[in-house]
Protein backbone atom coordinates (compact mmCIF):
# COMPACT_ATOMS: atom_id res chain seq x y z
CA UNK A 1 0.00 0.00 0.00
CA UNK A 2 1.53 3.29 -1.04
CA UNK A 3 1.61 6.38 1.17
CA UNK A 4 0.40 8.58 -1.64
CA UNK A 5 -1.09 7.36 -4.87
CA UNK A 6 -2.05 9.83 -7.57
CA UNK A 7 -3.57 8.58 -10.81
CA UNK A 8 -4.50 10.59 -13.88
CA UNK A 9 -4.70 13.81 -11.94
CA UNK A 10 -5.93 16.95 -13.68
CA UNK A 11 -6.07 20.22 -11.72
CA UNK A 12 -7.88 23.20 -13.14
CA UNK A 13 -7.40 26.89 -12.35
CA UNK A 14 -10.21 28.80 -14.02
CA UNK A 15 -10.69 27.19 -17.42
CA UNK A 16 -7.18 25.86 -17.82
CA UNK A 17 -5.81 22.50 -16.72
CA UNK A 18 -2.50 23.41 -15.06
CA UNK A 19 -1.79 19.81 -14.16
CA UNK A 20 -2.49 17.28 -16.88
CA UNK A 21 -2.73 13.55 -16.44
CA UNK A 22 -0.10 13.12 -13.74
CA UNK A 23 0.28 9.74 -12.03
CA UNK A 24 2.75 9.20 -9.23
CA UNK A 25 3.06 6.61 -6.49
CA UNK A 26 5.04 7.28 -3.33
CA UNK A 27 5.85 4.29 -1.12
CA UNK A 28 5.73 4.20 2.70
CA UNK A 29 8.80 5.86 4.15
CA UNK A 30 9.98 7.05 0.78
CA UNK A 31 11.21 10.56 0.01
CA UNK A 32 9.95 11.67 -3.37
CA UNK A 33 10.68 14.95 -5.17
CA UNK A 34 8.69 16.84 -7.76
CA UNK A 35 10.95 19.15 -9.72
CA UNK A 36 10.36 21.65 -12.50
CA UNK A 37 10.37 25.33 -13.37
CA UNK A 38 7.86 27.81 -12.03
CA UNK A 39 4.51 27.19 -13.67
CA UNK A 40 5.19 23.49 -14.18
CA UNK A 41 2.39 22.57 -11.75
CA UNK A 42 4.55 21.02 -9.06
CA UNK A 43 3.13 23.03 -6.16
CA UNK A 44 -0.38 22.69 -7.56
CA UNK A 45 -0.22 18.92 -7.13
CA UNK A 46 0.51 19.35 -3.43
CA UNK A 47 -2.25 21.92 -3.15
CA UNK A 48 -4.71 19.47 -4.66
CA UNK A 49 -3.64 16.78 -2.19
CA UNK A 50 -4.18 18.99 0.86
CA UNK A 51 -7.39 20.50 -0.52
CA UNK A 52 -6.21 24.00 -1.33
CA UNK A 53 -6.98 23.50 -5.02
CA UNK A 54 -10.44 22.00 -5.13
CA UNK A 55 -11.09 21.73 -8.85
CA UNK A 56 -9.41 18.44 -9.66
CA UNK A 57 -10.27 15.20 -11.41
CA UNK A 58 -8.62 11.80 -11.14
CA UNK A 59 -7.62 9.74 -8.14
CA UNK A 60 -5.79 10.83 -5.03
CA UNK A 61 -5.32 8.10 -2.45
CA UNK A 62 -3.59 8.65 0.85
CA UNK A 63 -2.54 5.49 2.64
CA UNK A 64 -4.87 3.45 0.41
CA UNK A 65 -7.93 5.56 1.17
CA UNK A 66 -9.48 7.92 -1.37
CA UNK A 67 -8.81 11.54 -0.41
CA UNK A 68 -12.46 12.43 -0.59
CA UNK A 69 -13.37 9.69 1.91
CA UNK A 70 -11.10 11.15 4.58
CA UNK A 71 -12.52 13.82 6.86
CA UNK A 72 -10.58 17.03 7.46
CA UNK A 73 -9.56 15.91 10.93
CA UNK A 74 -8.37 12.46 9.97
CA UNK A 75 -6.51 13.88 7.00
CA UNK A 76 -4.81 16.55 9.12
CA UNK A 77 -3.62 13.88 11.55
CA UNK A 78 -2.16 11.88 8.71
CA UNK A 79 -0.73 14.49 6.35
CA UNK A 80 0.69 17.98 6.85
CA UNK A 81 2.34 20.57 4.68
CA UNK A 82 5.33 22.91 5.14
CA UNK A 83 5.37 26.04 3.00
CA UNK A 84 8.13 27.90 1.26
CA UNK A 85 8.20 31.19 3.03
CA UNK A 86 8.31 31.04 6.84
CA UNK A 87 7.79 34.82 6.86
CA UNK A 88 4.36 34.40 5.32
CA UNK A 89 3.20 31.07 6.70
CA UNK A 90 3.26 31.88 10.42
CA UNK A 91 0.63 34.04 12.08
CA UNK A 92 2.44 37.29 12.94
CA UNK A 93 0.49 37.89 16.14
CA UNK A 94 0.75 34.42 17.63
CA UNK A 95 3.62 33.24 19.76
CA UNK A 96 5.44 30.03 18.97
CA UNK A 97 3.50 28.45 21.82
CA UNK A 98 0.11 29.51 20.41
CA UNK A 99 1.06 28.37 16.90
CA UNK A 100 2.20 24.96 18.10
CA UNK A 101 -0.64 24.27 20.51
CA UNK A 102 -3.43 25.21 18.09
CA UNK A 103 -3.45 21.84 16.30
CA UNK A 104 -3.57 20.09 19.71
CA UNK A 105 -6.54 22.18 20.80
CA UNK A 106 -8.44 21.56 17.56
CA UNK A 107 -7.93 17.82 17.83
CA UNK A 108 -8.72 17.70 21.55
CA UNK A 109 -5.29 16.54 22.62
CA UNK A 110 -4.29 17.58 26.15
CA UNK A 111 -0.94 18.13 27.76
CA UNK A 112 -0.10 21.14 25.58
CA UNK A 113 2.90 22.47 27.46
CA UNK A 114 4.89 19.25 27.54
CA UNK A 115 4.16 18.43 23.94
CA UNK A 116 5.12 21.90 22.72
CA UNK A 117 8.41 21.87 24.60
CA UNK A 118 9.22 18.35 23.46
CA UNK A 119 8.50 19.25 19.83
CA UNK A 120 10.59 22.41 20.04
CA UNK A 121 13.51 20.33 21.30
CA UNK A 122 13.14 17.80 18.52
CA UNK A 123 13.28 20.46 15.80
CA UNK A 124 16.29 22.08 17.46
CA UNK A 125 14.60 25.16 18.90
CA UNK A 126 15.59 26.22 22.38
CA UNK A 127 12.44 26.16 24.60
CA UNK A 128 13.25 29.70 25.74
CA UNK A 129 11.87 30.87 22.37
CA UNK A 130 8.46 29.47 23.29
CA UNK A 131 6.76 32.79 23.97
CA UNK A 132 8.34 34.75 21.14
CA UNK A 133 6.54 36.13 18.12
CA UNK A 134 7.63 35.26 14.57
CA UNK A 135 9.22 38.68 14.01
CA UNK A 136 11.56 37.97 16.92
CA UNK A 137 12.93 34.88 15.19
CA UNK A 138 15.37 34.46 12.31
CA UNK A 139 14.35 32.84 9.03
CA UNK A 140 15.82 29.49 10.00
CA UNK A 141 14.09 29.52 13.38
CA UNK A 142 10.79 30.36 11.74
CA UNK A 143 11.11 27.47 9.34
CA UNK A 144 11.79 25.22 12.34
CA UNK A 145 8.55 26.49 13.90
CA UNK A 146 6.69 25.75 10.65
CA UNK A 147 8.11 22.22 10.61
CA UNK A 148 7.26 21.76 14.30
CA UNK A 149 3.69 22.87 13.66
CA UNK A 150 3.38 20.34 10.84
CA UNK A 151 4.63 17.58 13.14
CA UNK A 152 2.46 18.38 16.19
CA UNK A 153 -0.20 15.83 15.26
CA UNK A 154 2.42 13.18 14.54
CA UNK A 155 1.56 12.79 10.82
CA UNK A 156 3.06 10.12 8.61
CA UNK A 157 3.12 12.03 5.34
CA UNK A 158 4.80 15.43 5.08
CA UNK A 159 4.41 17.62 2.00
CA UNK A 160 7.28 20.10 1.65
CA UNK A 161 6.82 23.00 -0.74
CA UNK A 162 10.28 24.53 -1.37
CA UNK A 163 11.10 24.38 2.34
CA UNK A 164 14.56 25.93 2.04
CA UNK A 165 14.49 28.22 -0.98
CA UNK A 166 13.87 31.35 1.11
CA UNK A 167 16.87 30.62 3.35
CA UNK A 168 20.60 31.29 3.25
CA UNK A 169 22.84 28.40 2.25
CA UNK A 170 24.23 27.75 5.71
CA UNK A 171 20.72 27.85 7.21
CA UNK A 172 19.48 25.65 4.38
CA UNK A 173 22.07 23.07 5.41
CA UNK A 174 20.73 23.08 8.98
CA UNK A 175 17.11 22.66 7.89
CA UNK A 176 17.99 19.89 5.42
CA UNK A 177 19.88 18.04 8.16
CA UNK A 178 16.87 18.44 10.42
CA UNK A 179 14.59 16.97 7.75
CA UNK A 180 16.89 13.98 7.29
CA UNK A 181 16.99 13.32 11.03
CA UNK A 182 13.24 13.73 11.54
CA UNK A 183 12.52 11.32 8.73
CA UNK A 184 14.73 8.68 10.33
CA UNK A 185 13.38 9.22 13.84
CA UNK A 186 9.72 9.30 12.92
CA UNK A 187 9.54 7.12 9.84
CA UNK A 188 8.08 9.95 7.78
CA UNK A 189 7.24 9.92 4.10
CA UNK A 190 8.24 13.10 2.25
CA UNK A 191 6.92 14.62 -0.92
CA UNK A 192 9.21 17.54 -1.71
CA UNK A 193 8.57 20.21 -4.30
CA UNK A 194 11.64 22.13 -5.39
CA UNK A 195 13.51 23.64 -8.29
CA UNK A 196 16.90 22.95 -6.73
CA UNK A 197 18.17 19.60 -7.98
CA UNK A 198 21.11 19.37 -5.54
CA UNK A 199 18.61 19.47 -2.64
CA UNK A 200 16.82 16.50 -4.22
CA UNK A 201 20.09 14.66 -4.46
CA UNK A 202 20.65 15.18 -0.75
CA UNK A 203 17.17 14.50 0.59
CA UNK A 204 15.27 12.20 -1.77
CA UNK A 205 15.16 8.66 -3.10
CA UNK A 206 13.23 9.25 -6.29
CA UNK A 207 12.07 12.22 -8.37
CA UNK A 208 9.53 13.17 -11.00
CA UNK A 209 10.28 15.90 -13.53
CA UNK A 210 7.34 18.11 -14.43
CA UNK A 211 7.05 20.37 -17.45
CA UNK A 212 4.04 22.45 -18.40
CA UNK A 213 1.74 20.46 -16.13
CA UNK A 214 2.76 17.02 -17.35
CA UNK A 215 5.07 14.41 -15.84
CA UNK A 216 8.03 14.15 -18.21
CA UNK A 217 10.15 11.54 -16.49
CA UNK A 218 10.44 9.64 -13.25
CA UNK A 219 13.84 8.52 -12.09
CA UNK A 220 15.82 7.16 -9.21
CA UNK A 221 18.10 9.63 -7.45
CA UNK A 222 21.12 7.72 -8.81
CA UNK A 223 20.05 8.86 -12.28
CA UNK A 224 20.06 12.44 -11.02
CA UNK A 225 23.54 12.06 -9.58
CA UNK A 226 24.93 10.86 -12.89
CA UNK A 227 22.70 13.07 -15.02
CA UNK A 228 21.62 10.15 -17.21
CA UNK A 229 18.05 11.26 -17.84
CA UNK A 230 16.10 9.77 -20.75
CA UNK A 231 14.04 12.76 -21.78
CA UNK A 232 15.53 15.85 -23.45
CA UNK A 233 13.65 18.25 -21.15
CA UNK A 234 14.97 16.53 -18.02
CA UNK A 235 18.49 16.68 -19.43
CA UNK A 236 18.08 20.42 -20.16
CA UNK A 237 16.90 21.08 -16.63
CA UNK A 238 19.84 19.11 -15.28
CA UNK A 239 22.29 21.05 -17.45
CA UNK A 240 20.80 24.39 -16.41
CA UNK A 241 21.10 23.46 -12.73
CA UNK A 242 24.72 22.48 -13.22
CA UNK A 243 25.31 25.92 -14.64
CA UNK A 244 24.39 27.42 -11.30
CA UNK A 245 26.92 25.34 -9.45
CA UNK A 246 28.92 22.38 -10.54
CA UNK A 247 30.26 23.64 -13.83
CA UNK A 248 33.14 25.50 -12.22
CA UNK A 249 33.92 22.54 -10.05
CA UNK A 250 34.35 20.43 -13.13
CA UNK A 251 36.36 22.99 -15.02
CA UNK A 252 38.56 23.86 -12.07
CA UNK B 1 46.19 55.18 -14.21
CA UNK B 2 43.98 55.28 -11.13
CA UNK B 3 41.29 52.61 -10.87
CA UNK B 4 37.80 53.40 -12.15
CA UNK B 5 36.32 53.17 -8.68
CA UNK B 6 38.15 53.44 -5.39
CA UNK B 7 36.40 52.65 -2.16
CA UNK B 8 38.27 52.98 1.10
CA UNK B 9 37.03 52.12 4.57
CA UNK B 10 33.26 52.19 4.00
CA UNK B 11 31.23 52.09 7.20
CA UNK B 12 27.44 52.03 7.43
CA UNK B 13 25.54 52.15 10.70
CA UNK B 14 21.92 52.25 11.78
CA UNK B 15 20.66 53.59 15.10
CA UNK B 16 19.65 50.81 17.49
CA UNK B 17 18.09 50.76 20.93
CA UNK B 18 21.56 50.43 22.46
CA UNK B 19 23.42 52.93 20.31
CA UNK B 20 24.36 52.74 16.64
CA UNK B 21 24.80 49.29 15.10
CA UNK B 22 27.54 49.07 12.54
CA UNK B 23 26.48 46.79 9.68
CA UNK B 24 29.28 47.51 7.20
CA UNK B 25 32.61 47.69 8.97
CA UNK B 26 35.45 49.03 6.91
CA UNK B 27 35.06 47.67 3.39
CA UNK B 28 37.70 48.76 0.87
CA UNK B 29 38.28 47.76 -2.73
CA UNK B 30 39.35 49.11 -6.10
CA UNK B 31 37.51 48.32 -9.27
CA UNK B 32 38.91 48.62 -12.78
CA UNK B 33 37.21 47.53 -15.96
CA UNK B 34 36.84 44.06 -14.54
CA UNK B 35 34.26 41.81 -12.97
CA UNK B 36 34.16 41.82 -9.20
CA UNK B 37 31.90 39.55 -7.16
CA UNK B 38 30.69 40.22 -3.63
CA UNK B 39 29.37 37.16 -1.80
CA UNK B 40 27.81 36.79 1.61
CA UNK B 41 24.70 35.68 3.45
CA UNK B 42 21.77 37.87 4.38
CA UNK B 43 22.88 40.57 6.75
CA UNK B 44 26.49 40.47 5.64
CA UNK B 45 26.30 44.01 4.29
CA UNK B 46 26.85 43.17 0.63
CA UNK B 47 23.79 44.99 -0.71
CA UNK B 48 24.42 48.01 1.50
CA UNK B 49 27.92 48.20 0.05
CA UNK B 50 26.45 48.28 -3.46
CA UNK B 51 23.92 50.92 -2.54
CA UNK B 52 26.46 53.10 -0.73
CA UNK B 53 28.48 53.42 -3.91
CA UNK B 54 25.50 55.07 -5.59
CA UNK B 55 24.75 57.04 -2.40
CA UNK B 56 21.30 55.53 -2.30
CA UNK B 57 21.16 55.11 1.48
CA UNK B 58 19.02 57.66 3.28
CA UNK B 59 18.85 58.50 6.97
CA UNK B 60 18.63 56.89 9.50
CA UNK B 61 21.46 55.01 7.81
CA UNK B 62 24.80 56.71 8.43
CA UNK B 63 27.49 56.25 5.83
CA UNK B 64 31.09 57.21 6.36
CA UNK B 65 33.94 56.57 4.01
CA UNK B 66 37.59 57.64 3.83
CA UNK B 67 37.30 58.09 0.13
CA UNK B 68 34.96 57.06 -2.64
CA UNK B 69 36.34 58.13 -5.99
CA UNK B 70 34.90 57.34 -9.38
CA UNK B 71 36.81 58.25 -12.52
CA UNK B 72 38.86 60.82 -10.62
CA UNK B 73 35.83 62.51 -9.02
CA UNK B 74 34.93 62.40 -5.37
CA UNK B 75 31.40 60.97 -5.19
CA UNK B 76 30.90 61.94 -1.55
CA UNK B 77 31.54 65.62 -2.31
CA UNK B 78 28.98 65.78 -5.11
CA UNK B 79 25.68 67.61 -4.80
CA UNK B 80 22.46 65.65 -5.30
CA UNK B 81 22.11 67.14 -8.77
CA UNK B 82 25.62 66.06 -9.78
CA UNK B 83 24.99 62.64 -8.26
CA UNK B 84 21.88 62.17 -10.38
CA UNK B 85 24.02 62.72 -13.46
CA UNK B 86 26.25 59.85 -12.35
CA UNK B 87 23.50 57.44 -11.36
CA UNK B 88 22.18 55.58 -14.34
CA UNK B 89 24.42 57.35 -16.85
CA UNK B 90 27.84 56.37 -15.48
CA UNK B 91 27.08 53.80 -12.77
CA UNK B 92 23.85 51.84 -12.94
CA UNK B 93 22.25 49.09 -10.95
CA UNK B 94 20.16 46.01 -11.73
CA UNK B 95 17.94 44.99 -8.83
CA UNK B 96 16.79 41.58 -7.74
CA UNK B 97 13.18 41.30 -8.76
CA UNK B 98 11.88 42.76 -12.03
CA UNK B 99 8.34 42.58 -10.70
CA UNK B 100 9.07 45.26 -8.13
CA UNK B 101 11.62 47.36 -9.92
CA UNK B 102 9.76 48.08 -13.17
CA UNK B 103 7.03 50.70 -13.26
CA UNK B 104 3.76 48.78 -13.61
CA UNK B 105 1.87 51.57 -15.42
CA UNK B 106 4.45 52.32 -18.13
CA UNK B 107 5.11 50.18 -21.17
CA UNK B 108 8.46 48.50 -21.40
CA UNK B 109 9.46 50.64 -24.38
CA UNK B 110 8.57 53.89 -22.63
CA UNK B 111 10.62 52.95 -19.57
CA UNK B 112 13.71 52.13 -21.56
CA UNK B 113 13.30 55.33 -23.58
CA UNK B 114 12.99 57.33 -20.38
CA UNK B 115 16.28 55.95 -19.11
CA UNK B 116 17.90 57.28 -22.26
CA UNK B 117 16.11 60.63 -22.45
CA UNK B 118 16.89 61.59 -18.87
CA UNK B 119 20.59 61.54 -19.62
CA UNK B 120 20.86 62.55 -23.27
CA UNK B 121 19.05 64.98 -25.53
CA UNK B 122 18.34 63.10 -28.71
CA UNK B 123 15.50 63.17 -31.27
CA UNK B 124 12.50 60.97 -30.68
CA UNK B 125 13.07 58.83 -33.75
CA UNK B 126 16.64 58.12 -32.66
CA UNK B 127 15.39 57.17 -29.20
CA UNK B 128 13.04 54.62 -30.68
CA UNK B 129 15.76 53.17 -32.87
CA UNK B 130 18.11 52.81 -29.93
CA UNK B 131 15.45 51.19 -27.76
CA UNK B 132 14.70 48.66 -30.49
CA UNK B 133 18.38 48.04 -30.98
CA UNK B 134 18.93 47.56 -27.25
CA UNK B 135 16.02 45.15 -26.91
CA UNK B 136 17.46 43.11 -29.75
CA UNK B 137 20.83 43.10 -28.02
CA UNK B 138 19.32 41.63 -24.88
CA UNK B 139 17.89 38.92 -27.14
CA UNK B 140 14.23 39.82 -27.13
CA UNK B 141 12.94 38.41 -30.34
CA UNK B 142 10.06 40.61 -31.31
CA UNK B 143 11.12 44.02 -29.94
CA UNK B 144 8.39 45.94 -31.81
CA UNK B 145 5.81 43.89 -29.94
CA UNK B 146 7.56 43.76 -26.56
CA UNK B 147 8.01 47.55 -26.49
CA UNK B 148 4.27 47.96 -26.23
CA UNK B 149 3.82 45.46 -23.38
CA UNK B 150 3.40 46.34 -19.71
CA UNK B 151 5.62 44.69 -17.08
CA UNK B 152 2.89 42.29 -15.94
CA UNK B 153 2.63 40.95 -19.47
CA UNK B 154 6.23 39.74 -19.64
CA UNK B 155 7.82 36.76 -17.87
CA UNK B 156 10.38 37.10 -15.07
CA UNK B 157 13.31 36.34 -17.33
CA UNK B 158 12.13 38.79 -19.96
CA UNK B 159 11.47 41.42 -17.27
CA UNK B 160 15.05 41.08 -16.08
CA UNK B 161 16.30 41.43 -19.65
CA UNK B 162 14.24 44.61 -19.95
CA UNK B 163 15.86 45.86 -16.74
CA UNK B 164 19.29 45.12 -18.15
CA UNK B 165 18.41 46.90 -21.38
CA UNK B 166 17.27 49.92 -19.39
CA UNK B 167 20.45 49.98 -17.33
CA UNK B 168 22.78 49.57 -20.27
CA UNK B 169 21.20 51.92 -22.77
CA UNK B 170 22.95 55.06 -21.40
CA UNK B 171 26.25 53.13 -21.78
CA UNK B 172 27.43 53.29 -18.13
CA UNK B 173 30.99 52.58 -17.02
CA UNK B 174 30.03 50.41 -14.09
CA UNK B 175 27.09 48.05 -13.66
CA UNK B 176 26.13 46.96 -10.15
CA UNK B 177 23.99 43.83 -10.27
CA UNK B 178 22.42 43.02 -6.90
CA UNK B 179 21.19 39.41 -6.94
CA UNK B 180 20.10 39.81 -10.57
CA UNK B 181 18.91 36.24 -10.93
CA UNK B 182 17.70 35.02 -7.56
CA UNK B 183 14.05 35.66 -8.45
CA UNK B 184 14.40 33.63 -11.66
CA UNK B 185 14.15 29.97 -12.58
CA UNK B 186 17.39 28.02 -12.92
CA UNK B 187 16.88 27.58 -16.64
CA UNK B 188 16.64 31.36 -17.12
CA UNK B 189 19.40 32.32 -14.66
CA UNK B 190 22.22 31.21 -16.90
CA UNK B 191 20.77 33.11 -19.88
CA UNK B 192 20.52 36.36 -17.93
CA UNK B 193 24.02 36.07 -16.53
CA UNK B 194 25.49 35.14 -19.91
CA UNK B 195 23.82 38.24 -21.28
CA UNK B 196 25.29 40.48 -18.57
CA UNK B 197 28.71 38.95 -19.17
CA UNK B 198 28.46 39.54 -22.91
CA UNK B 199 27.31 43.15 -22.52
CA UNK B 200 30.13 43.86 -20.07
CA UNK B 201 32.70 42.46 -22.46
CA UNK B 202 31.24 44.32 -25.43
CA UNK B 203 31.21 47.73 -23.75
CA UNK B 204 34.39 47.29 -21.69
CA UNK B 205 32.59 48.07 -18.44
CA UNK B 206 33.24 47.27 -14.81
CA UNK B 207 30.83 44.89 -13.08
CA UNK B 208 30.02 44.39 -9.41
CA UNK B 209 27.97 41.23 -9.03
CA UNK B 210 26.38 40.84 -5.61
CA UNK B 211 25.03 37.42 -4.72
CA UNK B 212 24.73 34.82 -2.00
CA UNK B 213 25.73 32.09 -4.44
CA UNK B 214 29.49 31.55 -4.33
CA UNK B 215 29.66 29.25 -7.29
CA UNK B 216 27.65 31.52 -9.50
CA UNK B 217 29.79 34.51 -8.63
CA UNK B 218 32.97 32.55 -9.19
CA UNK B 219 31.76 31.56 -12.62
CA UNK B 220 31.03 35.09 -13.82
CA UNK B 221 33.69 37.16 -12.06
CA UNK B 222 37.45 37.59 -12.12
CA UNK B 223 37.77 38.35 -8.43
CA UNK B 224 35.52 37.57 -5.46
CA UNK B 225 35.18 39.31 -2.10
CA UNK B 226 33.61 37.20 0.64
CA UNK B 227 31.73 39.24 3.23
CA UNK B 228 30.60 38.20 6.68
CA UNK B 229 29.05 40.44 9.31
CA UNK B 230 29.99 43.65 7.55
CA UNK B 231 33.61 42.80 6.82
CA UNK B 232 35.47 41.42 3.87
CA UNK B 233 36.88 38.18 5.27
CA UNK B 234 38.64 36.95 2.15
CA UNK B 235 39.51 38.02 -1.35
CA UNK B 236 39.89 35.30 -3.94
CA UNK B 237 40.69 34.91 -7.59
CA UNK B 238 37.64 33.26 -9.12
CA UNK B 239 39.62 30.24 -10.30
CA UNK B 240 41.02 29.67 -6.83
CA UNK B 241 37.66 29.57 -5.09
CA UNK B 242 38.05 26.03 -3.92
CA UNK B 243 41.38 26.68 -2.34
CA UNK B 244 39.75 29.26 -0.04
CA UNK B 245 41.43 29.48 3.35
CA UNK B 246 39.06 31.39 5.58
CA UNK B 247 36.83 29.13 7.72
CA UNK B 248 33.75 31.15 6.83
CA UNK B 249 34.32 30.75 3.09
CA UNK B 250 35.06 27.05 3.54
CA UNK B 251 31.89 26.69 5.61
CA UNK B 252 29.82 28.34 2.91
CA UNK B 253 31.26 26.09 0.22
CA UNK B 254 30.79 22.92 2.23
CA UNK B 255 27.22 23.60 3.29
CA UNK B 256 25.84 23.60 -0.25
CA UNK B 257 24.35 20.28 -1.37
CA UNK B 258 25.93 18.96 -4.55
CA UNK B 259 24.35 17.33 -7.53
CA UNK B 260 26.02 14.00 -6.79
CA UNK B 261 25.45 14.24 -3.07
CA UNK B 262 26.38 11.26 -0.91
CA UNK B 263 26.96 12.90 2.47
CA UNK B 264 24.41 11.86 5.07
CA UNK B 265 24.52 15.21 6.83
CA UNK B 266 25.73 18.59 5.61
CA UNK B 267 28.35 20.39 7.66
CA UNK B 268 26.95 23.44 9.41
CA UNK B 269 28.71 26.51 10.68
CA UNK B 270 29.34 27.26 14.31
CA UNK B 271 27.40 30.36 15.05
CA UNK B 272 28.82 33.09 17.15
CA UNK B 273 26.55 34.16 19.98
CA UNK B 274 23.95 36.65 18.86
CA UNK B 275 23.64 35.53 15.27
CA UNK B 276 22.13 32.09 15.93
CA UNK B 277 19.51 30.49 13.75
Amino acid sequence: MSALNIENLFVRYGTKDVVQDVSIRVGQGESYALVGESGSGKSTILRAVVGMASDWRGTIQVDGQPRSAMGQGAFARHCQMVFQDPFASLHPRRTVDATLSEPLRIHGIGDHADRVVEMMRSVGLDPRYRFRFPHQLSGGQRQRVAIARALMLDPKLLLLDEPTSALDVSVQAEILNLLVRLREDRGLTYVLVTHALPVVSFLCDRLGVLHKGGLVEEADVSVLRSGAFQQPYARDLYAASLGAGDRTRRAG
Amino acid sequence: MPPLLELKNLRVSFPGPRGPVEVVRGVSFDLGRERLGIVGESGSGKSLTGRSILRLLRPPAKVSVDHLRFDGQDLMAMSDRQMRAVRGARISMVMQDPRYSLNPVMTVGAQIAEALRVHERIPRRAVRARVLDMLEKVRIHDPEHVMRLYPHEVSGGMGQRVMIAMMLIPKPDILIADEPTSALDVSVQAQVLDLIEEMIAENGMGLILISHDLDLVARYCDRVLVMNRGEVVEELQAGALHSAQHPYTRGLLESVPRMNETRRFLPVMDRVAGMGT
